[in-house]
């Protein structure tokens, strides 16, 4: 053998490396800057917003956050002469309004998740699950139209049935007795607008749950409800949590849908069913056509204060999805 | 040899028994009665009230029926097997009262010329044949056009580093595509404002809502580009490697051709998700009531801002043109939506 080989050319082993190639480099390096790009953007964002709000944030300080005055004053030659800016009424709505939604919400679209995963045929399923993700797909102001000309009436008519029943409980109250445009009906047409979100959410959860558990559950008698109770909810609590989440921070953000059913009126509302309120993203909307250039930077500091929520509100969903969502339990 | 065999007569035991029928229809029944009995002799009104007096009265009915049948867990399984119900109806009440509305509401404002003209001579109380949206439509198209060529690649370059490379910034980049996905649209409207507009062209234009509405788009792109990336068999990557391709070659000329169709999808859903964006549109564009080709200077109008506008003015001919315009707006997205499934169930096979 060794004689045979003397006679053959040996080719050289080739040299094995794991070295990307320059191409690969080139390539990695453009998608990776692609991939942080959103880095990039959300950091531009904070950046320029805090840059154009920073005059206002550092005059008002804390009180930006804890106060509820908003008041320009012009004199003639139109300078400003006294200027207040306190963000509390916005942001108190702000939250009100959303927390209306999700209570709202959150029984519904889990109920329906269940009703998807549990109950519907798979034709009928497959029906369902595009109408949601159809009604995901609707763009925000067909949702403020049809809130300020369809649901205003009935939900105005609610509103008036809580008011008698429950009116003793301070939150509902109205006085004076102004039924139309309140946080409670904003509230309702946010909740139909994140229903979509929340379901498919609590639906992909459900649909996770481990089928021996399921199957072992029946085999021990357990009727439908008895599994839904004691396998599948345990299992989805921390999706569902983390999606309630997610739809709490879309509808802190929503301008267009609470401008046009909410009327925006700067004051601490804490009756929900009577007819004053606004959030921050309305109110940027609604101040920024008749806004001088000194006031438009208090709204770009509202902004950040806004971003800042809905980032930190994602950041939460985002920890609780991943916490429970993989762990199972 | 013949022998009779008794062969066991095929039964479907699961299968309800007319009696049991007769019982449910019987339910179903009451319930619509005590419906009518409750909204007509309490103060709850309207076409929702029926329904939940319907719902209540079932889940109650079944609630009975079960316990009296069997025994109380199945009573509560009958139970909330209608609670369920009811809650599925209810997020399909709204969808199909949204639907109606546009379309009976939204024909009226139609007419033989409103995709040809445009607002510029028409004033709100002119009757609804004068005028039309072109305006709005070419607006919206070259909006969405620009927005498309800054998210499409930004989109794309992001799911392929979350699916080819999966560098240490994977987890990181995941979270800050969802937070995005959760900034609100006002704040991108804001962020356009603060860093170009006030700083740089001190003018409104179409290309300003396009960079805003790019914001809003790369996550649902980077998203959905990624799923679909994701469903492409990881043996076809090792094909290409195995055969002495690089990885950008493979990327270039395996992964992404095989994805393609999935990532139109991507595509598709995310002009459907800004299509109708309405917020950074009031901010940035200057909202023109004449057709306007260039989106890089002057007065841009689009869908959202025509019917945000038409709302506005309040007149009722203006109120009909704002439906009008939710109808095309509406049509606009259901095709992109029915585009979007056809290409997708296309991929699954």
């Amino acid at each position: 053998m060794t004689d045979g080989r003397a006679n053959s050319v040996i080719p050289s082993p080739r040299e094995i490396t794991t070295e990307p190639r320059f191409s690969d480099k080139v390539f990695r390096g453009v998608v990776t800057a692609g991939g942080l790009s959103s880095l990039v953007i959300l950091g531009l964002i904070a950046v320029f917003l805090g840059y154009q709000g920073f005059e206002i944030l550092a005059r008002e300080g804390l009180s930006f956050l804890t106060t509820s005055e908003w008041t320009v004053e012009v004199d003639s030659y139109g300078t400003i002469t006294n200027s207040t800016f306190g963000l509390a009424a916005m942001l108190i709505g702000t939250v009100l309004c959303a927390l209306i939604a999700v209570l709202v919400a959150v029984p519904i679209s889990v109920a329906s998740a269940i009703f998807l995963t549990f109950y519907s045929p798979s034709g009928l399923k497959k029906f369902l699950v595009s109408v949601i993700d159809l009604m995901a797909a609707f763009p925000s102001i067909l949702f403020g139209f049809w809130g300020l000309f369809v649901l205003m009436p009935s939900a105005e008519y609610w509103a008036k049935l809580i008011n008698k029943y429950l009116g003793f409980i301070p939150i509902f109250e109205v006085e004076p007795r102004i039924f139309t445009r309140s946080p409670f009906i904003a509230g309702v047409v946010l909740a139909i607008m994140i229903i979509p979100i929340v379901t498919s959410i609590s639906r992909e959860v459900f649909s996770q749950t481990p089928l021996d558990r399921i199957q072992a559950a029946y085999a021990l008698g357990a009727t439908r409800w008895n599994v839904i109770r004691t396998v599948a909810i345990p299992y989805a609590r921390g999706g569902i949590v983390g999606g309630s989440m997610l739809g709490l921070g879309r509808a802190m953000g929503e301008t267009v849908a609470v401008y046009t059913v909410l009327n925006i009126v700067y004051q601490i509302n804490w009756q929900v069913l009577f007819g004053a309120g606004g959030n921050v993203a309305s109110l940027i909307l609604l101040k920024f056509g008749e806004a001088q250039p000194y006031e438009i930077k208090a709204l770009m500091a509202a902004g950040l204060v806004l971003f800042m929520l809905t980032l930190l509100v994602n950041f939460i969903a985002d920890q609780i999805i991943v916490r429970t969502g993989s762990k199972g339990r | 040899m013949s022998s009779t065999v008794e062969i066991a007569k095929p039964s479907k035991p699961w299968k309800p028994s007319i009696k049991e029928r007769i019982i449910d229809i019987t339910l179903l029944a009451g319930a619509v009665l005590t419906s009518y009995a409750v909204v007509g002799a309490t103060e709850l009104k309207g076409k929702l009230a029926y329904f939940f007096v319907f719902f209540a009265a079932l889940a109650i009915f079944n609630l009975i029926k079960g316990t009296a049948t069997r025994d109380l867990m199945i009573g509560k399984d009958q139970f909330f097997s209608a609670v369920m119900l009811l809650g599925m109806t209810l997020v399909l009440i709204p969808t199909a009262s949204i639907l109606f509305t546009v379309i009976d509401r939204g024909r009226k404002g139609l007419h033989s010329g409103l995709l040809t003209n445009d607002m510029s001579l028409a004033t709100p109380s002119d009757p609804i044949v004068n005028g039309g949206l072109a305006h709005a439509i070419v607006g919206t198209f070259l909006l969405v056009s620009v927005a498309l060529v800054f998210s499409l690649p930004i989109g794309i370059l992001t799911a392929l580093y979350l699916t080819e490379i999966r560098g240490r910034f994977t987890r990181p980049i995941r979270f800050l595509v969802q937070a995005m996905s959760g900034v609100p649209s006002i704040v991108a409207g804001l962020f356009i404002l603060s860093a170009i507009v006030y700083t740089v062209t001190k003018s409104y234009s179409g290309v300003m809502g396009s960079l805003a509405l790019t914001i809003l788009m790369i996550p649902t792109i980077a998203r959905t580009a990624e799923e679909v990336l994701n469903l492409i068999p990881n043996d076809l990557r090792e094909a290409g490697v195995a055969l002495g391709g690089t990885q950008w070659r493979t990327v270039a000329m395996v992964v992404v051709p095989a994805a393609r169709s999935g990532l139109i999808t991507a595509l598709i859903l995310g002009v459907a998700r800004i299509v109708g964006e309405t917020a950074p549109i009031l901010l940035l564009t200057g909202g023109g009531d004449a057709l306007n080709f260039n989106p890089g200077s002057g007065a841009m109008g689009s869908l959202p801002f025509y019917i945000w506008k038409s709302f506005l003015l309040g007149t009722e001919e203006s109120i009909t043109r704002g439906w009008a315009g939710l109808l095309v707006l509406l049509v606009l997205v259901l095709t992109l939506f029915i585009l979007a499934r056809v290409l997708g169930s296309r991929r699954m096979k």
